[in-house]
């Protein structure tokens, strides 16, 4: 460990941006984390002053810094209503990435990140070893959502009721594609995502429906990996880095140009948008140029059918009798990092079958917040307990939204209330309206025993 | 001192949970939103009932310990910053309304009650609870009380002293003090609300307020008018009053702020405007229609050159974001905000803004003028960057000018933000030394061993 002395050096790195936040405590009011604690250290502006104090060598304890630092969702509240405009996000992300290179990454992580994550190859057949086998650890608690639980006393998963792994992951659906662009007369490279590869595969099938439906020529570059958040947020640059080249040399390949790059997931597309050309920096200037190009031509799948492809509602059906009730959450990733928010209702309300009812707080943060649920899950819990409560009080079937990882812990928290509400990302709505159209019959069922057939 | 069987005693009172003894955990009680340097307290406590906030209290007192209670940590005077080796005594685990009462209009609250929360919560059931501080969204009914916030709606309603209909607090020693009651008549014993009401802190701890509601206005109308100098703008608010109309809120907003807002929100406001004036009126519908008639035409008889009333609650919403991102604004241009609301009687507000112009020529210094026409209470904003010392003199020169301004326009230093620690030292100028002394011996009979939050409000 190099010196205090060293780790205020560092720090004072950030200082052009710490010196923005006046203290004015207006985060108190949109923190998911302190309405549920209470505890200054778990705001931004607790963090922002603790990060100070490490700058200005007040503090000389960085772990109980690193500790508090990792007490985040990352969800971006704070920074969407901060007064001021503090980077909240880009500071914590850089003082994460300063803490785990002074104080050296846990050895856990180090093995998840170095060993698994960063090589997409050897994580992908590691996972489908897991889903053949999980049936003898986990058990399911139900069909309606799908979720599972431990069969034992597990420290790892502990009360949970989470979604298992896909018996069939995606890439090994759909290893790639590359189809021309028809009627859009516009082509998009599709970034998958873990979460939609290895546990929603429909999701991604919902995708390619739609985009075939539009005419839109896609290109689905085989041996994708993690978009890198997860080593990011513990402070993993390295990891992040290796993602970000491997994934850029997928998708920006002159051999397929494309005009969008599209995801599914809000996780992914904010992480694309924004954090790959703010934490690539060391990067050259020409590699610089193709991240910020990327970047700026990323596109969450909502915002492309709508803004790009021209989506619209459909015209109202008479009144909502017959019609299946769904509520929206709003993603942090999607709402407050993009400002993503009217087109994934735009999605929901076109497709006729549905009525969209606001539930409260849409855009409250579900809790899950990534690695936050693997490191805090009681405090996760907690705040995902008050998502639940809003999605029961709109008295909707469906729950639809834009992001995988809450579509995870929103599944736990309704499964643990014994709520039978569906759990859906809005492009599978949207996709049920057309294939409605398309291939009568169909009805969108069960995602699990529904196959892609064909597409291989 | 702090000793470590002191800390076992908080603990096994208050739970370990709620001692916060950690290094970093402390610092995060150790500023609040002042320009102040952080003092790092020994120990921060939260207690969850008001009886163990009593024994915390009496515990500090038995102890010579220095208490500072925090509600938010939102005020702008260095009141809950606090002193070195002393406790950080949290409320906002003392969060519950304890009884709104429909009949007899009054709420009861403890402490930790977010305003907000309260405000909504009345409204809810057609009541009204007025002071508004820009803060409300987080600040905490206690805080209120101890600062006396005030906020826009100051010239038709009053601040929040105007709403304390009662209190329970506990005395330095601890002993639990009554004052006030659920009636609107009460004359029974020493006024010791009014002596509670905006002393930070330092002559008791709040466990219990009793406030006043009203019914909400039933309708509202919001106006924006646009004038060529600051003058017109001024006489405007004098001859709206003069016509015996009491807007529920009075803006100002500076040519300076008016530009730095447009830049940042291209709403379309007139950034070759002198200044903006919004207006709102309130009350029954017939006397809204009528008074908000009669104030567009005042406006015009005395110059505006635009008068522009919103139909609708968007173009109200409209009207409204111009003033509520004046200090969103202003914060993006430079590090450091100084946000001062020294307050002069409402006719010299021309000439306290021309002061202000005077003070930001003279110091080379940008300043924002924006805030509460209707009483007089500005909120001159200066922006700069804390760490160029050379600049901060100039600032901290600029701060003085601009006090010495408004006491020489019979004005005071603060009206709403309160002394505490940034402003103590000016307090001699305004209320001479005698009121100084006053003060003192209240506080050394409430307070002998002064542990109530010293150094705060009454100079040094």
């Amino acid at each position: 460990m190099s010196s205090i002395k060293e780790l205020a050096r560092l720090m004072k790195e950030l200082e052009d941006q710490l010196v923005v936040c006046m203290r004015c405590g207006l985060c108190q009011a949109v923190c998911p984390l302190f309405a549920e604690t209470g505890r200054e250290a778990d705001v931004a502006r607790g963090k922002l002053a603790l990060l100070d104090g490490l700058a200005q060598e007040i503090l000389k304890n960085p772990q109980g810094v690193q500790d508090h630092l990792n007490r985040c969702l990352l969800c971006g509240s704070c920074a969407a209503n901060c007064p001021s405009g503090v980077k909240v996000l880009d500071i914590f992300l850089k003082a994460r990435a300063i803490l785990a290179g002074y104080m050296g990454l846990s050895p856990w992580k180090k093995i998840i990140f170095r060993s698994f994550l960063s090589k997409p190859d050897w994580f992908n057949r590691v996972l489908a070893w897991g889903a053949r086998f999980q049936g003898i650890f986990i058990k399911p608690v139900d069909d309606l959502l799908g979720s599972s639980c431990s069969r034992f006393m597990s420290p790892l998963l502990a009360d949970r009721h989470f979604k298992p792994l896909a018996p069939v992951p995606w890439h090994q659906q759909v290893r790639e594609l590359d189809t021309p662009a028809g009627a859009a007369n516009l082509t998009v490279a599709f970034f998958v995502g873990c979460l939609i590869d290895k546990i929603f595969p429909q999701v991604g099938e919902a995708v390619l429906a739609v985009l075939e439906h539009h005419g839109v020529g896609v290109h689905l570059p085989a041996g994708q990996g993690c978009c890198g958040i997860p080593a990011l947020s513990s402070g993993d640059t390295r990891t992040f880095r290796d993602l970000v080249r491997h994934n850029l040399k997928l998708l920006d390949d002159p051999a397929h140009p494309c005009d969008y790059l599209i995801t599914a997931c809000a996780t992914c597309s904010s992480t694309i948008r924004k954090l790959w050309p703010l934490m690539m920096q060391e990067a050259g200037p020409a590699e610089q140029e193709r991240i910020a190009a990327l970047a700026a031509r990323t596109l969450d799948i909502s915002q492309f059918l709508v803004d790009k492809v021209g989506v619209t509602p459909a015209s109202a059906a008479a009144g909502e009798e017959g019609r299946i009730t769904v509520t929206y959450h709003d993603p942090c990733h999607l709402k407050k990092s993009l400002g993503v928010a009217v087109q994934p209702r735009i999605l929901l309300k076109a497709n006729p079958q549905y009525v969209l009812k606001e539930m409260a707080e849409s855009d409250w943060c579900c809790g899950c917040g990534g690695s936050f649920n693997l490191q805090h899950y009681e405090t996760s819990a907690a705040i995902g307990k008050r998502k639940m409560k809003n999605i029961a009080r709109s008295h909707c079937q469906v729950v639809a939204t834009g992001c995988p990882a809450c579509m995870l812990h929103i599944t736990d928290m309704l499964s643990q209330a014994k709520m039978r509400v569906m759990v859906k990302h809005a492009v599978e709505i949207y996709a049920e309206a057309l294939t409605r159209t398309a291939r009568p019959g169909w009805e969108g069922g069960s995602p699990h025993d529904r196959q892609l057939g064909g597409r291989e | 001192m702090i000793t470590d069987s002191l800390v076992k005693d908080f603990q096994r009172l208050l739970g370990a949970d709620q001692v916060f003894l950690q290094e970093a955990d402390r610092l995060t009680y150790a500023y609040d939103a002042a320009v102040l340097e952080p003092v790092l307290p020994a120990l921060v406590v939260r207690p969850k009932s008001t009886e163990l906030l009593g024994r915390v209290v009496q515990m500090c007192n038995d102890n010579n310990l220095p208490v500072t209670v925090r509600g938010a940590g939102t005020n702008l005077s260095g009141g809950t910053i606090p002193r070195p080796g002393g406790v950080v005594v949290l409320t906002n685990a003392l969060n519950h309304i304890l009884e709104i009462n429909e009949g007899d209009l009054y709420a009861v609250v403890q402490p930790g009650v977010i305003t907000a929360k309260l405000a909504q919560a009345v409204e809810a059931r057609g009541l009204f609870y007025p002071p508004d501080p820009g803060s409300m969204a987080v600040s905490t009914l206690g805080g209120n009380v101890a600062e006396n916030a005030g906020g826009l709606r100051g010239l038709k309603y009053g601040v929040t002293l105007d709403y304390v209909m009662g209190l329970t607090f506990f005395s330095a020693a601890g002993e639990t003090v009554k004052t006030g009651s659920r009636t609107v008549k009460c004359v029974t014993g020493y006024n010791l609300t009014g002596l509670l009401v905006g002393s930070e802190g330092t002559l008791g701890v709040i466990s219990e307020i009793i406030l006043k509601l009203i019914p909400l206005p039933q309708a509202r109308k919001a106006m924006m008018a646009t004038f060529a100098n600051v003058a017109a703008a001024s006489e405007t608010v004098a001859a709206i009053i003069a016509h015996r109309i009491v807007p529920a809120t009075l803006e100002f907003l500076d040519n300076f702020t008016i530009r730095t807002v447009e830049d940042y929100s291209h709403a379309g406001l007139p950034v070759e405007a002198a200044a903006l004036l919004l207006i709102e009126v309130d009350g029954h519908p017939a006397v809204v229609a009528e008074e908000a008639e009669k104030v567009e035409a005042i406006c015009r008889q005395q110059g505006a050159t635009e008068v522009h009333t919103a139909k609708d609650d968007a173009e109200r919403d409209r009207v409204w974001s111009a003033r509520r991102a004046a200090l969103s604004a202003l914060a993006k241009l430079k590090p450091t905000v100084v946000l001062e609301d020294a307050t002069v009687p409402r006719s010299k507000i021309p000439a306290m803004v021309r002061a202000i112009e005077e003070i930001s020529t003279r110091f080379a210094l940008p300043i924002g003028t924006f805030g509460h026409a209707g009483d007089g209470n500005l909120h001159p904003t200066i922006l700069t960057d804390r760490r160029n010392e050379e600049e901060w003199h100039r600032v901290e020169a600029a701060i003085d000018a601009i006090f010495d301004a408004a006491l020489g326009f019979g004005g005071t230093l603060s009206g709403e933000h309160g002394i505490g620690m940034a402003k103590a030292r000016f307090m001699e100028k305004e209320v001479g030394p005698g009121t100084i002394l006053y003060s003192k011996r209240i506080k050394a009979a409430l307070d002998p061993k002064n542990i109530l939050n010293p150094g705060k409000g009454i100079g040094a």
